[in-house]
């Protein structure tokens, strides 16, 4: 497994028919909804849900842990055969880490402002279980390309649900969506107010549990999960 | 003195790791099922919190921050390592985690029986590396790191065995099914949450 068999195949990923098979696609769709990391993996709730108060700083966020996860699976697939068993948590560890510190200096130096209000959480994309999760469990017995897509399905479907949080968050908590005023002002002025609640933190575990109550009366194999 | 009870208090209800930060959120679901195995990893995570936290900060202190390596000699006072600040801390924990699990295995059997899986868990517990990334951004003192670290990790514990005791009566109601586990959970959580924010504006 050297680096030309992963990353030749993505300069011409239209030509050859296997990259895109059914079962790579199904690899890539399935976090989306099915296999969801949050609300049927369970997996890095942490964290993440205390920048859903406005959609910029979730969307910047959704697209830090995808890069992290696609990059750390890619790279831990690519060495998984010289990781020695007992120490692959270390290794896994300081792979995302050392991700996670390219991301942090990236938005310091090219987005000040987000990168203040994101504070610790880039930090704690290290911990974020999806990572880790996806890496145990995908990248360690699969081949890089699978891992690559596979870690990115699982960072859009995480973005999915943290974009879809901040979207409720910020057009009900403050009236806007990415900064820009959604709900007219003839509308405050017939006495409509903001939410105050959804400005709160709790807000989001109850957008999330609301979330987790639809998609499961839709999808009814996924109820009794957990 | 007063000052750091009120941080005591504002770290263990008011901004707690959970109910404010989201910190924690998957062992504190996965784990809050009883309130024995909940009561287990509060206990160990407040433990390794007290360890590590401080420990970061002398890392930091000594070996990150800039100007901090002026103790070595005193050409290094421009350097700053701040960068490394997320591998070294997350090394830390990994490290002292690996450290408390061979102790506690050594000197008290029962106690790392009934904590089985959970104690190497705690490395990647958000809370924890949440906490020496708190304590990094507000520059906190070493006595205000070590006040923190206890509020954070009490704050911790009570968060999650308070879940386990709602989560042992829920068994007994009438939940719609697609809402069941995860889903009210949250909802749980979240009210929790409402409730803590009762706290706010305490001041001794």
């Amino acid at each position: 497994m050297s680096v030309e068999t992963a990353s030749a195949p993505v300069i011409e990923e239209k030509k050859k028919e296997g990259l895109f098979s059914k079962k790579n696609r199904r690899v890539l769709t399935d976090p989306l909804d099915d296999n969801n990391p949050i609300t049927v993996q369970v997996l890095g709730i942490c964290s993440a849900l205390a920048v859903t108060v406005q959609v910029k700083p979730a969307l910047i966020m959704a697209i830090g842990v995808t890069v992290v996860t696609a990059f750390s699976s890619l790279i831990i697939s690519l060495i998984r055969d010289s990781i020695p068993g007992r120490i692959r948590m270390i290794v896994q560890l300081i792979v995302v880490a050392l991700l996670v510190t390219l991301v942090d200096q990236l938005l310091k130096a090219y987005m000040f402002d987000v990168s203040k209000k994101l504070s610790v959480f880039v930090g704690l994309i290290i911990t974020n279980c999806i990572v880790m999760g996806r890496l145990e469990a995908f990248a360690m017995s699969k081949k890089p390309w699978p891992s690559f897509l596979d870690g990115i399905g699982n960072g859009l479907g995480y973005g999915v649900i943290l974009v879809v949080v901040a979207i409720f968050r910020e057009l009900f908590g403050s009236g806007s969506l990415m900064g820009f005023k959604v709900i007219p002002q003839w509308f405050y002025d017939m006495g409509y107010v903001n939410n105050g609640l959804m400005m709160l933190p709790p807000a989001a575990l109850f957008v999330i549990g609301i979330y987790i109550w639809i998609q499961r009366s839709r999808n009814t194999k996924l109820v009794n999960v957990s | 003195m007063e000052h750091l009870l009120n941080l005591l208090i504002k770290s263990i209800f008011v901004e707690n790791v959970i109910f404010a930060f989201f910190l924690g959120m998957c062992s504190f679901l996965a784990v809050s099922k009883k309130i024995k195995t909940a009561f287990g990893l509060g206990l160990a995570v407040i433990f390794v919190m007290i360890l590590t936290t401080p420990l970061n900060y002398l890392i930091l202190r000594y070996m990150l921050g800039e100007g901090a390596l002026t103790w070595v000699h005193a050409s290094l006072a421009t350097v700053d390592l701040t960068f490394l600040a997320f591998i070294l801390f997350i090394s830390t924990i990994a490290g002292a985690v690996q450290l408390v699990e061979m102790v506690v295995e050594k000197f008290t059997p029962a106690l790392y029986n009934s904590l089985g899986i959970f104690l190497p868990l705690i490395t990647v517990n958000c809370s924890i590396l949440g906490t020496s990334l708190f304590m990094q951004e507000r520059e906190y003192n070493l006595v205000e790191t070590a006040v923190f670290s206890v509020g954070s990790g009490i704050g911790f514990f009570l968060a999650i065995v308070l879940l386990a005791a709602i989560r042992e009566r829920l068994r007994y109601s009438n939940i719609p099914q697609p809402l069941q586990g995860l889903g009210i959970a949250m909802i749980i959580t979240g009210l929790m949450g409402l409730a803590f924010l009762s706290f706010s504006g305490i001041q001794l």
